[in-house]
């Protein structure tokens, strides 16, 4: 029995929008796998309810006309990882959704869900800010666009708007397509555990697979957000395929990290390990994409 | 023959369908709630608890807060009583108290008809503290100016014991000697036994009536009777099945707050229904141990003289206390000859959760210290670990003096060649010994030895009772508590062994009930088949004769030349079938001229003990950069004495090897320095090993009958936990070099010491 | 809004209950329905002692709220034995390889079992271990629950 107040089950989109607009100290609750976690705790009581878990609208994953990938966001991982789009196109997301929980977890949580609670360590926040991933988020006053690094504010803050709701995550093709990704998560265990750091790398090489064209990489839990390494990404760009810039790329990427010391890791650890993920990302990228490395 | 059969557990089906009972599935209905309000500061006085805004929230129906509940203090340890005040063990708590000594101590209860009402109350209720200075840990808790604990334990010292023997001046002067002195430290650690401790309490007859998540009913009866100041024969516990219990519950947790809940509501049924949360820091945890050893040596690696100083975290309230420790000093001592040996023994009080027993009760932290020590003395000699210990290793024939058991066979020379086998441990020292790159392999070993039940230290006696149905089975009712481990499975074996029935004639009455149930001791200390199995065997040997003495009435035989096979009275010469025990019991029972119910009931008082060997050997991968350890392999390798049941003494091998990964690489309770405040009590944060964390298990056996044993069988219920930490640990420095002397080997400490040796 | 009627199947039977709405699956199915097979080890979705079919798919229960159930087909261990009392298969692996000791974990990780075995496909060791990572059970090393999983398997795919 979980301690809150009152549950408002919406019908659709709409009526979900209309229910927060009636009752704006509502949250939302989608998959439950981290609200009712809090409510459990404690940290959360007396809470007015709108579950979001029933509308079928916001589940699927497809391409758009113009090659975008959508993601609605009620979609469960398992069903992400599953879904032959994001296999042939985004495998890296799949990857670094199966490290996420255990397989019931990953029944229950959605995308939408891991995005939108703001937590640094999501096992979904690198990989899609490494894809340049924009979020559709859905109003009172209508639909707007943001990139979802902008959606970030801060620790457990997103940038969702009184009765806004997260209704797709799209990755425009040109941010996908010839792109080959890896993505690597720290834990102190290979199931049902929270990321000490997450890693997401991703490279186009040129035509002849000598040189790198593009490299993005962000990282989970280097800082109170998930965030890109630009300085890492510049150091990469141009560059041939070789491992003297597998090196460069991941000194740089120190440079570009902020973590701080917890019970759960000091900072001079997570440093460390995050140049050395920075590194084998980066290989694997090269590899997927064609590239030698000798 | 039933023992020596991988038969069935008797359980199974029962767990496998869902039948199978727990204390929260037989909840009386209209059962009431309690949570417990507990200390938000580590040390300090409750100097009032307002109750007036939680006495408001409904569904409430009583609170009850420490300056409530009777003044008597009681032990909780699962130790059977003695009547020499000298042997008891230290009554230290109160129901509910308003001298708190650890983040999590307990305050007040609120009853409620509900889980939410009552845990909104609990949240209610204003406590106002007087704070105190606190100390988390042991060795600063012995420092002159520390904050004390226990008015009557200055510098917080529960106990310190010492000894020694042999002439250590003489002996460490030797010329040419070598010394080694290192210290070593081990975690705090909890059970995690997947059904948090649960009671429910209810009162008929002017009785009280505890239904318990417990491995030990007819203890904790006495502990409830002492608690609420009852005569014990006014309280009852009931033992449904459980879920796990590891040593946490081999103690009396809430069974004598709940029990007292239920008379200030009328009789009420109330249940305490532990969280994971509570469980991890408010039931027990094992002793966090720090160790100094000390080894002399001569260059051929005999060891001439050995010390050991232990510091032992007790936590908060002193449980089982000082046996923890006594225990691992005994380890210390017994296993590696030598000319000279003594030591310090120390358990400390600490404003930390209560450590109390844990499967195999200070074995796992002193042999972490000892193996790993030893391993560092082969790596300063250069020599191969196995020749340094089977060197040094307790002889056969050895005899302990105090407690009078005896080394019988050269156990550990037979499970180190199982296991050095099985590991490939030749080639693989060779083969792994000049490694260079940023991944490296290593393998490692470690031995042991465990006791079998506490004898002499504490009394070991158990109660069975048989009675013969109509139908020619048996009901079989014990004090010896399943836990998981297999205990009715094997007591069946065992009677219908020494019976003359087969096995699923045999009736295991599992749940123990102290208004019916014969006196037992409970599931500790790893002593159940031995002491039990002792118990089964007399009581079983009188039924016999009992059946006998009708069969040689009814047959005109006499009793001498009658056996029962298979359930049949049998001619013993010509093994012709006289008659089933069906039609016995059935004859017997409605005999006009001499009727009679066929039971038998004894007590079996055990006065001996019995070694139990073995050991563990792993393989490991280590890469560097990354920090991270994989275990390969591993392979645990038992001397536990005759088999009973080789495939339940294979899952119960594996059990306790899945709990010493955890020891080695993870687990551990971590706490706020700045408030006492636990970080990381619950299951995503407590690393316990998920399947995918495993590699496969090994385990393997050499049968050497125990003289001492009814069925040749000894220690093997807590001993598997025992050796795989430092076997992992000694596996990790033939990798790479690095010996760590401190558990659990995290990525954490990994990055610390290959810093510190230069590897990255 | 306390309360919800909420209309589902359970062990194949249709069934409705009014429940309240703060209620989670597993309160449900314990205290409405008494399957006391749905056991309780953290609350939080993190040992798998709850884990149910709902549709086909496993969920831990106790995250799980009761009035999301509406429509679904809900399994427990209850529901495995077949009419003429026998065991399910994957129910006799357990038993057969002594896959269970205290038997809390046992309930959710046959339900685990169920839909590996359901989904038709082959599985190794590793893999197997990667599919019952959402369920601790301290008493087994999980070496006889997969050695298990891999015989009912192997009986599946042999026509047994």
């Amino acid at each position: 029995m979980f301690d809150f107040e009152v549950l408002y089950e919406a019908r659709s989109v709409s009526n979900a929008i209309e229910l927060l607009c009636q009752h704006p100290k509502a949250k939302i609750i989608a998959g439950g796998s981290d609200l009712l976690i809090k409510i459990r705790e404690g940290k959360e009581t007396g809470l007015e309810l709108v579950s979001i878990f029933t509308l079928d609208e916001l589940r699927g994953v497809s391409i758009k006309e113009d090659g975008t990938l959508c993601i609605l966001p009620l979609t469960s991982f398992s069903n992400v990882i599953k879904s032959p789009v994001i296999q042939e196109n985004f495998g890296v997301l799949a990857q670094a959704l199966s490290q996420a929980g255990g397989p019931q977890i990953r029944n229950i949580a959605t995308i939408g869900g891991n995005i939108c609670n703001g937590v640094t360590s999501a096992d979904s926040a690198s990989t899609l800010l490494a894809w340049d991933a924009r979020l559709e988020l859905t109003g009172p006053s209508g639909v707007r666009l943001l990139h979802i690094e902008d959606f970030y504010l801060g620790a457990g803050k997103v940038d969702l708007k009184p009765a806004e709701i997260l209704t797709a995550i799209l990755i425009k093709k040109e941010s996908y397509s010839g792109y080959f990704g890896h993505f690597i998560k720290y834990s102190m265990r290979r199931a049902m555990d929270i990321a000490t750091i997450g890693c997401s790398v991703n490279v186009k090489l040129s035509e002849d697979k000598k040189a790198i064209s593009d490299a993005r990489i962000a990282f989970g839990v280097t800082g109170p957000v998930p965030r890109r390494a630009p300085t890492a990404e510049a150091a990469a760009r141009g560059k041939a395929v070789s491992l003297e810039t597998v090196e460069e790329f991941a000194a740089a990427a120190q440079a570009d990290i902020n973590p701080r010391t917890s019970w759960r890791a000091t900072r001079e650890f997570r440093t460390h390990i995050a140049k050395e993920m920075a590194k084998w990302a980066l290989i694997e990228s090269i590899k997927l994409a064609g590239g030698e490395l000798q | 023959m039933s023992v020596g059969k991988s038969v069935t557990r008797v359980d199974a089906v029962d767990k496998v369908t869902g039948m199978a009972k727990y204390t929260a599935d037989i909840f009386p209905p209209g059962t009431l709630s309690a949570k417990i309000v507990r200390s938000t500061i580590a040390h300090g006085r409750v100097l009032s608890i307002d109750t007036s805004e939680a006495e408001k929230v409904p569904g409430v129906v009583k609170i009850v807060t420490c300056f409530d509940v009777p003044k008597n203090y009681f032990p909780t340890a699962g130790h059977p009583w003695s009547t020499d005040p000298a042997h008891q063990d230290v009554a230290d708590r109160l129901m509910l108290t308003d001298r708190v000594r650890f983040y999590g101590d307990d305050v007040a209860a609120v009853i409620a008809t509900d889980d939410i009402a009552a845990a909104r109350a609990a949240r209610l209720c204003k406590v106002e503290y007087e704070e105190y200075p606190f100390v988390l840990d042991q060795v600063e808790a012995m420092q002159e100016g520390a904050p004390q604990l226990h008015e009557a334990y200055p510098n917080n010292i529960l106990a310190h014991t010492s000894d020694s023997w042999g002439d250590w001046e003489e002996a460490v002067s030797e010329p040419g000697l070598l010394c080694l002195d290192k210290w070593y430290d081990t975690p705090v650690v909890q059970h995690c036994h997947i059904e948090n401790h649960v009671c429910c309490a209810y009162m008929e007859g002017g009785r009280v009536t505890v239904i318990s998540s417990t491995q030990i009913p007819h203890i904790v009866r006495r502990i409830v009777g002492q608690a609420l100041g009852w005569p014990w024969g006014k309280v009852r516990i009931i033992k449904p099945y459980i879920g796990g219990g590891f040593g946490n519950k081999q103690d009396a947790l809430y069974e004598p707050l709940c029990a007292y809940l239920t008379t200030v509501v009328g009789g009420r049924p109330v249940k305490i229904d532990m969280s994971r949360e509570e469980t991890f820091t408010c039931s027990r945890v094992r002793h966090a141990i720090r160790y100094r050893l000390v080894t002399y040596f001569r260059r051929d690696g005999t060891f001439v003289a050995r010390s050991m100083e232990e510091y032992s975290k007790q936590g908060a309230y002193a449980s089982h206390g000082h046996s923890i420790a006594a225990k691992a000093t005994s380890g210390f001592a017994q296993l590696y000859k030598c000319k000279a040996y003594k030591f310090d023994a120390y358990t400390v009080f600490t404003n930390t959760p209560v450590a109390g027993a844990m499967r195999a009760y200070g074995m796992p932290q002193v042999t972490f210290a000892m193996e790993s020590h030893i391993e560092d003395i082969a790596v300063m000699l250069g020599m191969d670990p196995i020749q340094l210990r089977k060197k040094n290793l307790m002889d056969v024939g050895f005899v302990d003096d105090f407690a009078g058991t005896v080394n019988h066979y050269d156990s550990h020379g037979q499970c180190i060649q199982k296991g050095s086998g099985y590991i490939g441990w030749e080639e693989k020292r060779r083969k792994y010994r000049n490694q260079t790159g940023p991944v490296r392999r290593g393998v490692g070993m470690s031995v042991f030895w465990y006791n079998t039940g506490v004898w002499p230290i504490s009394l070991e006696v158990s109660a069975c009772r048989m009675v013969l149905n109509q139908d020619g089975s048996i009901q079989l009712m014990i004090g010896e508590t399943e836990i998981g481990q297999g205990a009715d499975t094997v007591f069946a074996q065992m009677a219908a062994e020494t019976v003359g029935i087969p096995v699923e004639k045999v009736h295991v009455a599992s749940t123990q009930d102290t208004d019916t149930t014969p006196f037992g001791l409970g599931a500790y200390a790893s002593r159940q088949t031995y002491v039990g199995g002792m118990a089964i065997k007399q009581t079983g040997e009188m039924l016999k004769s009992k059946i006998l003495r009708h069969a040689s009435k009814l047959s005109g035989l006499p009793e001498n030349m009658l056996d029962i096979k298979e359930g049949k009275i049998v001619h013993k010469e010509t093994g012709q079938a006289l008659m089933n025990l069906g039609e016995l019991a059935t004859h017997v029972l409605y005999s006009l001229e001499e009727s009679e119910h066929i039971a038998a009931e004894s007590t079996y008082q055990c006065k001996s003990n019995a070694y139990s060997f073995g050991c563990s050997f792993a393989e490991v991968e280590v890469d560097i950069p990354m920090c991270r350890v994989k275990v390969l392999n591993i392979v645990n390798v038992h001397d536990c004495g005759t088999l009973i049941n080789p495939k339940l003494a294979e899952a119960q091998v594996h059990g306790g090897m899945s709990m010493a990964l955890g020891y080695a690489l993870g687990e551990q309770l971590l706490f706020d320095e700045k408030t006492g405040r636990p970080l990381n009590n619950n299951f995503l944060d407590y690393k316990i090993p998920t399947a995918i964390d495993h590699p496969d298990l090994g385990a393997d056996f050499v049968e050497n009958p125990e003289p001492t044993s009814p069925f040749g069988t000894k220690a093997l219920g807590e001993p598997p936990a025992v050796p795989g930490a430092p076997a992992i640990r000694n596996a990790i420095l033939h990798a790479t070099g690095v010996a760590i002397d401190n558990i659990p080997m995290t990525p954490h400490i990994l990055f610390e010491r290959f810093k510190e040796e230069g590897l990255i | 809004m306390r309360t919800k009627t909420v209309r589902c199947t359970v062990n194949g039977v249709p069934v409705e209950k009014t429940v309240d709405v703060r209620a989670s699956l597993a309160d449900m199915l314990r205290d409405d329905y008494a399957l006391t097979s749905v056991k309780i080890g953290c609350q939080v979705g993190e040992c798998g002692a709850c884990n149910v079919l709902i549709d086909g798919e496993c969920y831990n229960s106790c995250i799980y709220l009761a009035v999301w159930a509406e429509g679904k087909s809900i399994v427990t261990v209850e529901g495995l034995k077949g009419k003429d009392g026998l065991l399910h298969p994957i129910q006799q692996a357990f038993v057969e390889e002594a896959a269970v000791q205290c038997g809390f974990c046992t309930p959710g990780l046959i339900m685990t079992a169920l839909s590996l075995l359901n989904s038709g496909k082959k599985y190794t060791r590793q893999e197997l271990r990667y599919e019952i990572s959402g369920h601790l059970c301290r008493c087994t090393g999980y070496e006889n629950i997969l050695t298990a999983l891999e015989k009912a398997i192997n009986r599946r795919d042999n026509g047994e």
